[in-house]
């Protein structure tokens, strides 16, 4: 590629590059794909979100008002593949570009025009995904688990939906390599792998559950689609098969990708709360381990998504006492973030404010998931709205909102100009209060019976629905803030400084000016 | 800068690799160096990938012999058991309930249902009943019935010694016919239980299924 080869010719010529489109189609510069990546995730994510208020419109009433039942199915099931595929996970991919070469000292990462494929990979996955909607029958409507044997009863939007996640798995895999061999071959000199920053490490150990498990959703959905297509009886009892081994399958990638949309979420907390309680991160080393169990121990919990398919009880236990074992790695992280904040000169910046919200939040979502672990409890709770509030408890406030207070974070970095803080800190105040109007009522729902995905409810369910409908408005609404606070960074504000925070964070990427030159870390700088 | 290769590269897994590598001091960080010295460590996490993809289909018959070896779930019991290896035994003193149930897939084009709802049976004593089954479709089909029992623990106490599961049951259109099931209940059947539901699911072929729909131009 020509532009390529312009930037090793003209070295010293730092900012040299391609204008207009070819720029960013031929691109292999880590900040530009970062920033492909970080946009393309907040499209996706008023994507998913526009498809939730289509959710919450039709759920503001018992009955059938808006939508009908065909589409609200739609609805639920595309909203949570493009939020998982298209919003939290490229939102991560994205900062991994930007700051994994900036925390670490390196130039690039370590295979750039693999990195431009991995992302322009991307948008032709969502064009087949949400081409579906306009196919006749509509677009998928089974859940995103894709259980059959109704997702094999698709119409024909099933095969478009197959190759869509086989695209966005190839591009999760090749972007999981990407970041590992960036970490391990091209650390600044004196930087040993316990001198990572800790959004590196669990970056690091979140690429190895990709490379993990994302090919074994990959093959589980070719399996459905020869059951579908070519006859064999993968899932299909008439031949022999079993759907409940579809479901063993699902999870066994399933339950590891929740921890993918949570690691590098610890990772970016783990960078904030530091900084802005002007302190080292309390247990540096035993928030390595303890991401690194919970990394281990994502493989052995699978079935506790499925304790109702009928299981022996030595099953249930052990799917049951290992899911609760989990329990303690993150407890040594939650215990290591407040005893960060102990005693630290505290101060209240938008970044600090997400990353204590996500702290809180985030372990509300972890109780309830305790909750659901104990596997007599779990027939109660199985496929209502209980699960429902527990998985967006852990993946807004949780997974989201890391994001967000990585951006704010980062953003005067990227942009250099710091954003107008009041601003975001309505946009914090808006986030936080809306989110818990429209996620905790649905405890309730759930404990009350209320079945998940399912368009219509009893009236007896009626008060706590429009509650959290009009938190859900409240939230969806209040991100546009986000929204105008980037791109009025983007455009103008306050000259940032190299620093970008008089909290004096720690961290390489804090060593080059504001914004980061086109080209960091030329020369690799020396760690001690 | 040293240029020599991470001998930690791509080996072992993240959890491992902290306490062995707090020697190490540098990587290559070289602009102009690093395609050659990436090779290596990007073909093992290809191989990895495939590995990952290739245990995904592994897991198919790992699911078969691991559900027999820790005996979950009945669709091992669907087998004959030979009628020459019955000895018929049978406890007069107890009486069990056994229960039929029918079910095709809603999409079907069958009427299938038990010759009687339930029967009251000794362990150890062989039976026999019989299911009907009624091609409605417009064409030739051909079936396959699946059985299933509840509750599971008792499956492997449920011996059948003919049955119309065992092969694929070719319909003509329009073909009605009553389809046997010869069984016994083991006398050894947990105490417990007093009542047992065989139940069966009749689907179209899907290997049949689809020349059979070509040829009915539906």
């Amino acid at each position: 590629m020509a532009n390529t080869s312009t930037h090793v010719a003209h070295d010293a010529d730092h900012d040299h590059k391609p204008h207009g489109l070819k720029r960013w189609l031929f691109t292999t510069n880590h900040k530009d794909i970062g920033t492909m990546y970080l946009v393309f995730a907040l499209l996706m994510f008023f994507v998913g979100g526009a498809m939730a208020l289509v959710i919450r419109l039709e759920l503001f009433s018992p009955g059938v008002q808006f939508v009908d039942p065909g589409f609200y199915n739609q609805m639920l099931t595309m909203h949570a593949l493009i939020m998982i595929f298209g919003a939290v996970m490229p939102a991560f991919v994205g900062l991994a570009n930007w700051m994994i070469p900036l925390q670490i000292g390196a130039p690039d990462m370590a295979l750039p025009r693999m990195n431009n494929f991995s992302f322009w990979i991307l948008p032709f996955a969502f064009t087949l995904l949400m081409a579906t909607l306009f196919l006749p029958g509509g677009g998928p409507a089974g859940g995103w688990t894709m259980y059959p044997p109704l997702s094999l009863q698709g119409g024909d939007s099933f095969a478009l939906m197959i190759f869509a996640i086989h695209l966005m798995g190839a591009s999760s895999i090749m972007g999981a390599i990407n970041v590992i061999v960036t970490i391990m071959n091209m650390r600044a000199p004196g930087m040993t792998l316990l001198k990572l920053p800790l959004f590196c490490w669990t970056w690091l150990i979140t690429a190895y559950l990709l490379i993990a498990v994302m090919p074994v959703l990959a093959g589980a959905v070719t399996m459905l689609l020869t059951d579908h297509f070519l006859l064999t009886s993968f899932f299909n009892p008439a031949g022999g098969g079993d759907p409940v081994m579809f479901q063993h399958i699902f999870w066994f990638f399933g339950h590891p990708e929740v921890y993918i949309l949570i690691l590098p979420a610890f990772g970016i907390v783990s960078e904030i709360i530091p900084t802005f309680s002007r302190k080292p991160l309390f247990g540096y080393d035993a928030m390595v381990y303890a991401t690194a169990s919970i990394a281990f121990l994502s493989f052995v919990v699978w079935a506790h998504h499925m304790f109702t398919v009928g299981m022996p009880l030595a099953g249930q236990l052990f799917f049951m006492l290992s899911t609760m074992l989990i329990a303690v790695p993150t407890g040594v992280k939650v215990f290591n973030w407040t005893t960060t904040m102990w005693r630290g000169s505290l101060s209240f910046e938008p970044p600090m404010l997400f990353a204590i919200a996500f702290l809180f939040l985030f372990t509300i979502g972890g109780f309830s998931g305790l909750m659901l672990a104990i596997a007599p409890a779990d027939f109660q709770y199985h496929d209502t709205y209980f699960v429902v509030a527990h998985f967006h408890y852990v993946l807004v406030p949780g997974a989201v909102f890391a994001i967000m207070a990585g951006v704010y974070y980062w953003l005067p970095k990227w942009t250099g100009h710091m954003y107008d803080m009041k601003l975001a800190k309505w946009h914090f105040w808006l986030s936080t209060i809306s989110v818990n109007v429209l996620f905790f009522p649905q405890h309730f729902l759930g404990l009350a019976g209320m079945p998940r995905r399912i368009v219509d409810y009893n009236t007896q369910f009626t008060d706590w629905n429009v509650v959290s409908s009009i938190g859900g408005f409240v939230f969806g609404f209040s991100q546009l803030l986000f929204v105008w606070i980037i791109w009025k960074s983007a455009r103008s504000g306050a000259k940032a400084t190299a620093e970008v925070w008089d909290a004096q964070p720690s961290g390489l990427e804090w060593t080059v000016p504001s914004p980061a030159p086109y080209h960091t870390f030329d020369k690799a700088p020396e760690v001690r | 800068m040293s240029e020599e290769r991470n001998p930690l590269a791509g080996g072992g897994t993240p959890a491992e690799s902290p306490a062995a590598a707090t020697s190490m001091t540098a990587a290559a960080g070289s602009p102009t160096a690093p395609r050659r010295l990436h090779g290596g460590l990007v073909a093992r996490l290809c191989l990895f990938a495939a590995g990952s993809f290739a245990f995904g289909f592994a897991l198919v018959p790992l699911y078969d012999v691991l559900c027999r070896v820790w005996e979950v779930g009945n669709r091992w019991y669907g087998e004959q058991t030979k009628a020459a290896d019955v000895v018929e035994r049978p406890d007069v003193a107890r009486l069990i309930t056994v229960e039929f149930i029918a079910n095709t897939p809603n999409n079907s084009r069958w009427d299938f249902a038990p010759q009687v709802a339930f029967m009251t049976v000794h362990p150890g004593k062989l039976y026999e009943t019989t299911f009907y089954a009624k091609n409605t479709a417009e064409h030739d089909v051909v079936g396959q019935a699946i059985p299933s029992i509840a509750p599971s623990s008792s499956a492997r106490y449920f011996q059948k010694t003919e049955c119309f599961c065992f092969v694929p049951q070719n319909f003509a259109k329009g073909e009605a016919r009553d389809m046997p099931v010869r069984f016994i209940v083991d006398p050894d059947l947990p105490a417990d239980v007093d009542r047992v539901t065989l139940s069966y699911s009749f689907f179209e072929d899907p290997r049949y299924a689809q020349a059979a729909k070509a040829g009915a131009g539906s």
